[in-house]
């Protein structure tokens, strides 16, 4: 199978919906002339022309609700945040209409619109660029919130965002750009609300998401080494979330370790700990442990950045404790 | 590069402009919406309506210029006092009652109550809680209208206090930019709940602020129904030729508080009085007795048809029931099979 680059799988995605439906346009900063910010939607303005792949300017709450105005009257938006920690600014139009306008209006009006950009730390960004809002997000009924780990999931999941009929969050990174994976050249879609199991394993399950889940596939090579067999379930979308797979998983392997790179307070971690002791209570043979980000801002220092993050180290220690080896 | 044209239009007498059915229409739609609002205040006060609850009385100029100057295929957007607008876009006043008891025949099946009227048959967008949120959206539909190729334009009305929201200026920018087909309308009556235009800012002339973005920026006599009519028109009709928005300032006035629990104690009686002199309905009347058009037999009648669709209303919200239980999850997503959380 072919391989090509995150960004490219995302590019790809986009450009075949706009091909297949007239009403889908992509609209952000520095996402036509600039070719993006990322160069995810390179080439894309000479493709499909500035009615259709739209530079606005830097006023992310004008913009976004636009989008959803757009939404509102029958075009299908999708709105690129240059990072999620500029949805900020616009979150309003986020929670407030997107999310609220189909339940307010009795079914009148729906908003098939995606939110589109890069989440989580990227380097040494420092506090203001390094933020996880997967949470925030999830927590609102009338979205969806789709986080990939991979190009292929990526793709797949970001057709089924643009087709979908309601609001979806879809948060990438700037370090998972580059990646590499197979993805075939014949389309294909890939279900909202389906977690996909990385690696088979029998002794720990590890259920993380995003580009986190990169450090718990280190951890689990690892692991292997010593004879441990991690299985690694990628929730890819974390609202709704495929609980079953999960309890499914953590029934086989009795054990549960939750990576994510989230600040610890009421985060995914904490609805799937909670999930879990609930529906696989008696299957448990030792406590859930987890392993999110330092409850602080993420700072410059490198040092502190290791500190604060999850590392394969981390997810080792964590995996030896429910299995009561350290 | 847009020409900047500022003006104020001078409060106009009666014109020739417009017919007799047409002035007609005006006041039984002026009259229905000011009755009905009456009847809100009353009822909320008996707790038969809940929640929030802003009233449209003596704004009604505005609401009802804005829809005969309008064709059919326009959209419609609004703030939180939008029980008045849907009515004059031809939404029968009982689904708006309805909503308001928070019935399931209500216009938003109960869901919304005061602040969230919708009604897609009427191109009516709602109804928004947050002050300047809808602005953003009416120039989000305004822009579908132009990707889409038609010949409509979006109405997006606001009250003064919205114009300090970033969200105005955010969107104003863009529609210029962009050329949108969208007729912002600031309804001011000169009070962002009790704090006056003059305390939030120094540019107090209110269609000012569109000429920062080169916008065709218009203060009108918003108390007077033809003045309303004549610039939401002409602004209309800029947008339809593919020349963009046009901000336009209603200077307007409502008679009760922000909302049912108001004191009011930011302005005096007398200032509400003096307004009163000025009403919008009186001046209708005023006009159409100089032209010999009506009699006060003839208004004695519109005020019967009136209370008799205000009484029907109010019969078709009692009668009417609650939303069932289940309906709690229905219209979250359009997703039918959606895994909610149920504990």
């Amino acid at each position: 199978m072919r391989v090509i680059e995150f960004r490219e799988a995302l590019r790809e995605a986009m450009s075949e919906e706009m091909r297949r439906d007239e009403r889908v346009f992509l609209m952000g900063e520095e996402v036509a002339e600039y070719n993006g910010a990322y160069k995810v939607s390179k080439g894309m303005l000479a493709e499909f022309g500035p009615k259709r792949v739209i530079d606005t300017p830097i006023a992310e709450l004008g913009f976004a609700g636009i989008g959803v105005g757009a939404a509102m009257n029958g075009l299908r938006p999708i709105i690129e945040f240059m990072t999620f920690n500029f949805s900020l600014v616009a979150i309003d139009q986020v929670i407030n209409s997107a999310a609220k306008i189909r339940h307010m209006s009795g079914g009148q009006f729906s908003v098939p619109i995606v939110f589109r950009g890069p989440t989580g730390n990227a380097g040494m960004l420092a506090q203001q660029h390094s933020q996880n809002f997967e949470s925030w997000y999830a927590n609102t009924p009338g979205l969806k919130v789709i986080v990939p780990s991979t190009p292929y999931d990526a793709k797949g999941l970001l057709k089924s965002a643009i087709r979908d009929d309601d609001p979806v969050i879809f948060m990438e990174s700037e370090l998972m750009y580059g990646d590499k994976g197979e993805v075939p050249e014949e389309e294909y879609l890939i279900p909202i609300g389906v977690a996909d199991i990385k690696r088979q394993g029998t002794d720990v399950t590890i259920v993380s998401f995003g580009k986190i889940i990169k450090v718990a596939h280190k951890a689990a090579e690892e692991l292997e080494k010593e004879g441990i067999s991690a299985e690694i379930i990628d929730l890819r979308t974390v609202r709704p979330i495929d609980y079953q797979t999960v309890i499914e998983s953590v029934k086989k392997t009795n054990r549960l370790v939750v990576v994510e790179e989230a600040w610890p307070l009421g985060n995914i971690s904490t609805e799937i700990t909670y999930m879990v002791q609930k529906q696989a209570f008696d299957y448990l043979d030792a406590p859930i442990v987890r392993v999110v980000s330092a409850d602080t801002p993420l700072p410059y220092a490198p040092t502190l950045i290791q500190e604060a993050l999850p590392s394969p180290e981390k997810v080792i220690k964590a995996v030896k404790k429910v299995l009561y080896r350290d | 590069m847009g020409k900047v044209e500022t003006k104020k239009n001078s409060i106009k007498k009666s014109t020739a402009s417009f017919s007799k059915d047409q002035y007609f229409h005006w006041l039984e739609q002026m009259i229905l919406m000011r009755r009905f609002e009456e009847k809100t205040g009353q009822l909320y006060v008996q707790q038969k309506i809940r929640g929030f609850c802003h009233l449209y009385i003596g704004q009604e100029a505005v609401a009802a210029g804005i829809v005969s100057a309008t064709k059919k295929g326009d959209k419609h957007i609004t703030a939180y006092r939008d029980h008045a607008y849907p009515i004059a876009l031809g939404l029968h006043p009982k689904y708006v009652m309805a909503e308001m008891y928070a019935r399931a025949t209500g216009c938003s099946r109960g869901k919304g109550g005061s602040m969230h009227m919708f009604s897609k048959e009427h191109n009516f967008f709602g109804g928004h809680g947050i002050v300047g949120g809808q602005i953003p959206l009416g120039a989000g539909i305004a822009f579908a209208e132009q990707y889409l190729g038609t010949q409509n334009v979006c109405i997006t009305a606001m009250g003064d206090g919205a114009v300090r929201q970033g969200a105005f200026h955010e969107a104003l920018n863009m529609a210029m930019t962009w050329k949108l087909p969208v007729v912002f309308i600031i309804e001011n009556n000169l009070y962002a709940m009790g704090t006056s235009v003059a305390r939030t800012s120094n540019v107090t002339d209110l269609y000012k602020l569109g000429c920062a973005y080169e916008m065709p920026s218009y203060q009108v006599d918003g108390l007077s129904v033809e003045d309303v009519h004549n610039a939401v028109y002409e602004a209309a009709e800029r947008a339809r030729r593919g020349e963009g928005p046009t901000l336009l300032e209603m200077r307007t006035y409502r008679y009760r508080g922000h909302s049912m629990s108001d004191p009011q104690t930011y302005r005096t009686k007398e200032e509400v009085e003096e307004y009163k002199k000025n009403d919008c309905i009186e001046r209708v009347i005023k006009t159409m007795k100089n032209n010999n058009w009506i009699t006060d037999a003839d208004i004695e009648k519109i005020e019967e048809k009136v209370k008799a669709i205000v009484d029907e209303s109010v019969q078709f919200a009692e009668e009417s029931p609650y939303p069932e239980p289940h309906e709690l999850y229905e219209d979250v997503y359009v997703q039918h099979d959606y895994p909610f959380i149920k504990e």
